[in-house]
């Protein structure tokens, strides 16, 4: 079948106003651009800033060792956000079973939740990293790496929990209960109907809450790990200059787009098998 | 009043409809019958914008809507649309369901809009569940409010999206007394429906689809009695049987 001339027209319309959108959009952002470079360009500052924060040659001469020591950071953070999944989940589920006898470990999880999310991680991090040593205790962890993982997840557990918590309570009640209608337990329709669709929803909050913990990573160096920002720092330290903080700066911005955009893809991929969306 | 001149829409490469051409004049109460799938809802989806033709015109009133120039918040005021599975807002009570539209798009005052709805309310009989969340309603409650919320805006023509499929049989029939009622205002109403017996009592006229074309259309008394396509009478045959 042919398309009549006033489909044509429309479809004209509409991809010349397209192309406007576009242009005014580009146009836009050049001009927002340009203006940010020429005030900050022009500035009366500029050069002495320049020479600090931004100087090739110190960038390129302190990048080795800021990148040897980010792998510290990464290595750091991917053990950290599998324990913060494993104590986030956990302590979500025990939050919300509706399970008398628990009510014991369901004080302890409160009290978990309101103890660490409330006190600075820094504060956390020191206790940990020098407290747990002194304890003596056998088969205590010695090694800072460890130490700086049981320290970032208490944190972290704690936040994450709330955040898988809510997402669970979000899911409507008539999901339990068809799940419970198969005939499946509590813990089955737990498992298999509720917690994968509280997951999915609260997956851009659990996003922030990760890039914020990679960042966290840095606060390890109070403890004596040498990561990359205390890498920056000797250097810096060294010869005066600032450029390899702003090094590190790039390489934790680098880590965290990998995992924006894989959350982009998990709740695209999620909307187009479950709405039929096109996207 | 509302009209469809050979309206045509794919989705990805499947046609829903071929070339459908309808016209609904004020007053009138139509209602589009036919197996699922046979593009009813679709109509009514294009009619009210939701969905984009891909070729053919809509007009309402002396407005050409399908035009991309016209501004589609301006023309959704001017006709509601109930869905199926009544879409309330799950986080507002029942009389700011009702209220929200009128306040928020037809600027209305606040107080104005409430009394209006406590008296569309009144009418449907579901006056003292005003301060309710709709979770808290049957099926049927909810569908009623869902009505009122859409004539609470003051729209030209109603477009009703199957709106007791998804009610028992017991619920049903409330839900139909408040079209019955809207219909002797004088309400322009197109819906697309499953109660054949009801079509058959409330309609000015009933349209007929199949695979995406109307098959045929005609007074109630027509179409149920004497069919003049082959498949109709089969549609119906099943369906009254």
């Amino acid at each position: 079948m042919t398309t009549s001339e006033r489909q044509l027209e429309r479809d004209r319309y509409r991809r010349r106003r397209t192309l406007t959108r576009g242009a005014v959009a580009a146009v836009s952002t050049l001009v927002v651009i340009g203006l940010l470079v020429y005030v900050v360009g022009n500035s009366p500052g500029w050069d002495r800033v320049h020479r600090t924060y931004f100087w090739w040659p110190d960038a390129k001469s302190s990048f080795p060792e800021v990148a040897r020591s980010f792998w510290l950071n990464i290595r750091l953070f991917m053990v950290v956000e599998v324990f913060v999944l494993i104590v986030g989940i956990v302590v979500a589920i025990i939050r919300v079973v509706p399970a008398p006898a628990l009510a014991p470990i369901k004080l302890l999880a409160v009290l978990y939740a309101d103890v660490f999310r409330g006190t600075p991680t820094l504060l956390i991090v020191l206790l940990v990293g020098f407290g747990l040593p002194a304890l003596n205790l056998t088969g205590m962890p010695t090694s800072l790496f460890w130490l700086g993982v049981i320290a970032l997840t208490l944190s972290y557990g704690a936040y994450v929990a709330e955040v898988i918590r809510a997402g669970i309570l979000s899911i409507h009640p008539t999901q339990w209960a068809s799940g419970r209608a198969l005939g499946m337990t509590y813990g089955q329709t737990m498992r298999h109907v509720v917690l994968p669709q509280a997951l999915r929803r609260v997956a851009p909050p659990l996003l922030n809450d990760f890039v914020s913990l990679q960042k966290d990573t840095a606060l390890l160096s109070t403890i004596g790990l040498v990561e990359s920002l205390r890498a920056a720092q000797v250097i810096s330290g060294k010869d005066f200059i600032f450029t390899p903080y702003v090094v590190a700066a790039a390489f934790f911005i680098a880590a965290t787009i990998p995992l924006a955009r894989f959350t982009d893809y998990l709740t695209v991929r999620s909307l187009r098998r479950e709405n039929g969306l096109i996207t | 009043m509302l009209r469809a001149e050979a309206v045509r829409k794919s989705f990805n490469g499947t046609e829903v409809l071929k070339g459908i051409d309808l016209e609904v004049t004020e007053g009138e109460v139509v209602c589009l019958i036919g197996a699922s799938g046979s593009g009813k809802s679709t109509l009514l989806r294009c009619l009210n914008l939701l969905e984009q033709v891909d070729d053919g015109d809509i007009w309402l009133g002396d407005a050409e809507i399908t035009d991309p120039r016209v501004d589609v918040d301006a023309v959704r005021r001017r006709i509601g649309i109930v869905f199926q599975a009544y879409n309330l807002f799950p986080h507002k009570t029942v009389l700011d369901n009702i209220v929200l539209g009128p306040v928020t798009v037809g600027g209305r005052s606040k107080a104005e809009a409430a009394a209006t709805a406590h008296e569309l309310l009144t009418r449907i009989g579901l006056e003292d569940r005003a301060g309710a969340y709709p979770d808290a309603l049957s099926g049927g409650q909810q569908q009623r409010v869902a009505l009122v919320r859409a004539i609470a805006m003051r729209p030209e023509v109603l477009l009703l999206d199957e709106i007791t499929s998804a009610l028992d049989p017991m619920l049903v029939g409330e839900v139909l007394d408040v079209i019955r009622d809207l219909r002797r205002e004088g309400m322009t109403i197109v819906m697309a429906t499953h109660e054949m017996a009801f079509a058959r009592e409330v309609a000015d006229r009933i349209v007929f689809m199949a695979d995406g074309c109307i098959e045929e259309s005609g007074t109630p008394e027509q179409v149920f009695t004497t069919p003049k396509s082959p498949r109709t009478a089969e549609f119906l045959a099943r369906h009254l049987a």
